[in-house]
């Protein structure tokens, strides 16, 4: 077996265990219903606008310089495992492309995207 | 891979039994935290079902069983059920990889000793993030749903910084395998060279796993119960089951990558390493229940920007001082 396959084997077992889990309330849980306990909570009272769907812009700003800023990060990961073969070459590599990441993370500074309005 | 672990009912066995141990150590931690809040708040916490309370965590899981499932009626009913079970699944693949104590000749103390364990433990929890965002979302109603984007946001802003503040330990292990990372700490645990990534680490881990004081997601003041405000019995506590589980994860992953995982402290190897790992995660484990009684909850601003213009400079900062030191001194 490669060293992959206890890791799939596990997966699989867990996806099992939290299907058990899943189906327990249906199988043990009472069961009432009634179309009070079916709505959406809103303090008691009636609904009163479009409940799901919208929401402000600026998390979707957030999402995209996650986006940006993580694919960024990931390319770390490589690098520093060679670090120790790549000594000083490795270092002014990685310099130059975080002087690229520094100029973008500074405009968006500038541009106020880091601040909650 | 040893001769003993590559028959695959074996590891079918250790799968289940590693599983059992992770669900079993969950409802403890939890009782664990229930107790040591009450005696911090001078008041004995659950003390009633069996001595000191002991089954507690026995009769919480039959009450959640045995409660009504509801679906609110302007849910998405198949993501709804969908979310916990990815919360959960995420939560428990990540013990695939951990290794809890040195490998012998003839064992493993992890059910896969692979080769680029910490890569696939950060890939696991950030899919976990879909179980919160499709929760709240799928729930149909507007406090999940702003709990969920919330939380969604805070997730991604932390582990991004999260990300960064363990290329340091890489840079000084020269691996991604976890086993190579411990044992490369033999002489020296990498929280003193990595101090400033240590204490992101810490600081990240505690707002990636949702707990106080960074627990906005269910800031209950504004918005009820934030992501699961609609989910009820079983489907709410397997989000209850992972969160725990995360914490547990987290605590692993820093005892890994920064106080040695198994190494003993001052040269006391006559305990075994499987009890010097416990006992490091157990301290994890107990500061979050410290932080969360002596905390208040930190504001959503403050929280992000700390995020954003604190942690992810420091971090890279920490990186880039780091990776000088070896390109100079090797």
């Amino acid at each position: 077996m490669t060293p992959y396959a206890p890791v799939a084997i596990f997966a699989a077992v867990a996806v099992a265990a939290a299907l058990a889990f899943s189906l327990l309330p249906g199988l043990l849980a009472q069961r009432k219903p009634n179309p009070e306990k079916e709505k959406a909570y809103e303090c008691g009272v009636e609904p009163t606008s479009a409940i799901a769907g919208r929401f402000p812009v600026k998390f979707y700003l957030i999402a995209m310089l996650f986006v940006i800023l993580d694919v960024e990060a990931a390319s770390f990961y490589p690098w520093a495992v060679q670090m120790h073969a790549l000594r000083m070459f490795g270092l002014i590599e990685m310099g130059a492309f975080i002087v690229v990441l520094g100029i973008g993370y500074a405009y968006v500074w500038k541009k106020r995207g880091f601040e909650w309005r | 891979m040893t001769p003993q672990s590559s028959i695959w009912w074996m590891v079918l066995i250790k799968c289940a039994v590693l599983l059992l141990v992770v669900i079993t150590t969950f409802a403890y931690a939890m009782l664990a935290e229930r107790k040591v809040m009450g005696w911090m708040q001078l008041r004995p916490g659950p003390n009633r079902v069996g001595p000191w309370g002991l089954l507690q965590p026995a009769v919480d899981a039959v009450k959640l069983i045995l409660k009504e499932d509801l679906t609110p009626k302007t849910a998405d009913p198949l993501i709804y059920r969908l979310a916990p079970f990815i919360s959960l699944v995420t939560a428990f693949a990540v013990y695939a990889v951990i290794p809890f104590s040195e490998p012998g000749p003839g064992n493993v103390w992890a059910v896969g000793d692979v080769n680029a364990g910490i890569l696939l433990i950060l890939a696991m929890t950030s899919i976990g993030v879909y179980g919160i965002s499709l929760g709240g979302w799928a729930s149909g109603s507007k406090y999940p749903l702003l709990g969920s984007v919330r939380s969604t946001a805070q997730l991604v802003s932390y582990e991004l910084a999260m990300g960064m503040s363990l290329v340091g330990v890489l840079i000084l292990a020269g691996t991604t395998s976890l086993v190579g990372i411990v044992n490369s700490q033999a002489k020296l645990w990498f929280f003193i060279p990595q101090i400033v990534g240590f204490i992101i680490y810490v600081i990240t881990a505690v707002a990636e796993t949702n707990r106080a004081p960074f627990d906005l997601v269910e800031a209950d003041a504004e918005l009820v119960g934030g992501f699961n405000t609609e989910y009820s019995g079983l489907r709410f506590g397997l989000f209850f089951i992972a969160e725990y589980i995360n914490m547990l994860t987290v605590s692993c992953i820093a005892t890994l990558l920064f106080l040695g995982g198994w190494n003993a402290v001052v040269g006391l190897t006559i305990v075994p390493g499987i009890v010097w790992f416990l006992l490091k995660v157990a301290f994890f484990m107990f500061a979050y229940i410290w932080l969360r009684s002596s905390f208040p909850r930190i504001r959503y601003d403050r929280l992000m920007a700390f995020g954003w213009k604190v942690l992810l400079p420091v971090a890279t900062l920490n990186l880039i001082i780091t990776a000088a030191y070896v390109a100079v001194r090797g």
